[in-house]
């Protein structure tokens, strides 16, 4: 990884932004206008102002994801795809008072990784998993993921998704809040600065409930995919609003009562 | 003397993996072996605190297996054959990322669904590979309910020594058997330090760890292989292990492992009681694999039989070692069938009449 020129000091200036310690000095390889550096920086800022560096380990499995432990400067396990929830269970029940979260693509926790998915958050392990939905697979190029979307086109899908041929996009965020086990669900997204902050709240909240010990917090971050959608990153927003929040619409879904945020 | 217990082999293993100071435990039922962790649910966490977590399949066992050893955790999964064959991806990922840690396979029939009989028809997939790449498991394989526990603790420390799997190969038979087991005293879980490598939380004062398989480009991934080789190379020099019986004058050379093993080793004495000079090389490690004991044997004998529960596996490595020196044969029993050793002394007499 090439390091980077860090500016400490100009004269007459004031700092008013710095990149978190949690994040390490390394350009990152996404591409122009993904989603991923952003949601990467929102989960290592709330790690920062947590303080909980020393306590946390993230999982990252397969996907344009897999090299997040070049930029999050934490302890990481990479996994096997679609196996991250195990690999975090397995964590957990070691280091129980740790914070262990997982990094997933549509492909990795909703396709390959489904039972792991599901068993994970109906034992309600006290780990946190972010998936990050931009209904592509990206790393391999562009192939359909179970989020793709009715008419969208991908390599796999070249005359657009199709339910006789293709099923169902699966809306499984709503599916996993069914599941006792599931402490909190919502869904964010990273397309304009306001949903930014929303989304890094609810990170703060994944975090923050591991304390409770009480279940699993599931945060679905809607994303873009400019390269494999074949748009600019404006136009791939732009498609984002107009396409995938109507079928993925943003916010909580399952939220903890008064009483499940009392300490046990 | 440790306490002195009639076991079944799988409690046995259970009870040892307990006594070991094992952390974690991760396991989906499969006949014959199912004892693991109906024992481990009901013992461990009571008196040692170690986390028990029956699995969603065995694809999640493996994984966890690999999160949990990654956290610096002693840990353990067991399974029989078909169950074994959907955790060689982790396996294989296991090894890349070099994380201790001990599998037990209570080998059974195949291939398919099989049978639940024994057999040691898994071979192959333990000491050559099963998942992809080049790597390496250490594999051990009692032929005693006593080694069922032994090779627990053994098999936990070589792990760590060398921050590698351990596989251990074992069957239905040596599985569900009852045989007196001196128990050893129990580890204290608390008492192991954490190891420098470990994903447990980034303190400042070191870089942050990382545990992965993956190294993209072909020059570092090469060095990763090269270094891997070279740890397989410190194993092979150091840890083989095996038995031998009347080596000595052994004019015809029984080679076996586990069960088969013990077969053989009745056959031996009734070969001898008839003067026929048979000895008995009994392989304990499978990999690393003891040849220079067969190529030393190679020198007097005027032929060697491999006796599996197979169609002939391990005698692929007995032909190595012998490297055409003399004759090699197998006899093997198969899909759950377990050979007598009137059978093997038939063939034993037969070699002998061609060998003269």
């Amino acid at each position: 990884m090439q390091e980077l020129d860090i500016i400490d000091e100009h004269e007459g200036l004031s700092l008013v932004c710095e990149k978190p310690d949690t994040l390490k000095d390394a350009r990152m390889h996404y591409c122009p206008g993904c989603g991923h550096g952003v949601a990467h920086r929102i989960i290592m800022e709330a790690v920062a102002e947590l303080g909980i560096q020393e306590k946390t380990i993230g999982v990252a499995p397969v996907g344009c994801s897999v090299f997040a432990y070049h930029y999050m400067n934490i302890d990481m396990q990479e996994a096997a795809h679609g196996r991250a929830t195990a690999v975090a269970t397995g964590i957990k029940r070691v280091l129980p008072d740790q914070y262990v979260f997982t990094y997933q693509g549509d492909g990795d926790l909703a396709a390959i990784g489904t039972a792991e998915t599901i068993h994970t958050v109906n034992r309600g392990e006290n780990i946190m998993i972010v998936f990050i939905n931009n209904a592509i697979y990206g790393m391999t190029g562009g192939q359909m993921a179970p989020t793709t979307l009715f008419g969208q086109k991908t390599s796999t899908s070249p005359y657009g998704r199709a339910q006789e041929f293709n099923g169902y996009p699966l809306r499984i965020t709503e599916m996993l809040a069914m599941l006792p086990g599931a402490f909190y669900v919502t869904r964010q997204a990273v397309n304009t600065p306001g949903n930014v902050r929303k989304a890094k709240k609810a990170i703060l909240n994944g975090f923050k409930y591991q304390e409770l010990k009480k279940g699993t917090s599931f945060i679905e971050i809607v994303s873009n995919c400019p390269t494999n959608w074949g748009l600019t990153p404006v136009k791939s927003n732009e498609w984002l609003v107009e396409n995938m929040l109507p079928a993925y619409p943003l916010g909580d879904i399952k939220l903890p009562s008064k009483e499940d945020l009392i300490h046990a | 003397m440790g306490e002195l217990r009639l076991m079944k082999g799988n409690e046995a293993l259970a009870e040892a993996s307990i006594r070991a100071g094992m952390d974690a435990y991760f396991g989906y039922p499969i006949t014959p072996q199912s004892e693991v962790l109906e024992y481990l649910t009901r013992e461990a966490y009571q008196r040692t605190g170690a986390t028990i977590l029956q699995a969603e399949s065995e694809v999640a066992s493996i994984n966890m297996l690999y999160g949990a050893g990654g956290a610096g955790g002693r840990v353990m999964t067991s399974s029989s054959s078909p169950g074994i064959s959907l955790m060689q991806e982790g396996i294989s990922y296991i090894a890349g990322s070099q994380i201790p840690c001990l599998i037990v396979n209570v080998n059974r029939g195949g291939p398919g669904l099989g049978t639940i009989q024994p057999s040691q028809g898994d071979y192959f997939q333990s000491v050559k590979g099963g998942g992809h790449g080049d790597y390496r498991l250490i594999v051990l394989a009692p032929a005693t309910v006593q080694e069922m526990a032994d090779f627990v603790l053994d098999g936990f420390l070589l792990a760590e020594k060398y921050r590698n799997p351990v596989l251990i190969l074992t069957d239905g038979a040596l599985g569900q058997m009852m045989e007196k087991v001196e128990l050893r005293d129990q580890v204290d879980r608390s008492v192991r330090p954490v190891p420098a490598w470990a994903t447990v939380g980034k303190p400042d004062s070191r870089p942050a760890n990382v545990l992965t398989s993956l190294f993209i480009q072909p020059e570092e991934m090469e060095q990763v292989n090269i270094a891997l080789q070279k740890k397989y190379a410190e194993i092979e020099a150091a840890e083989v292990k095996y038995q031998t019986v009347h080596m000595e004058d052994a004019d015809m050379v029984l080679v076996a492992y586990g069960l088969s093993a013990r077969i053989s080793r009745k056959a031996m004495e009734l070969c001898r009681a008839n003067g026929m000079k048979v000895g008995l090389i009994r392989p304990i490690t499978l990999w690393p694999y003891p040849y220079q004991v067969i190529r030393d044997a190679a020198k007097q004998a005027k032929g060697f039989l491999t006796v599996e529960m197979n169609a002939g596996q391990m005698v692929e490595d007995v032909r190595l070692a012998v490297n055409g020196q003399r004759p090699v044969e197998h006899y093997g029993r198969m899909g759950g069938i377990i050979p007598t050793p009137e059978e093997i002394v038939s063939v034993l007499e037969r070699m002998y009449a061609s060998a003269s």
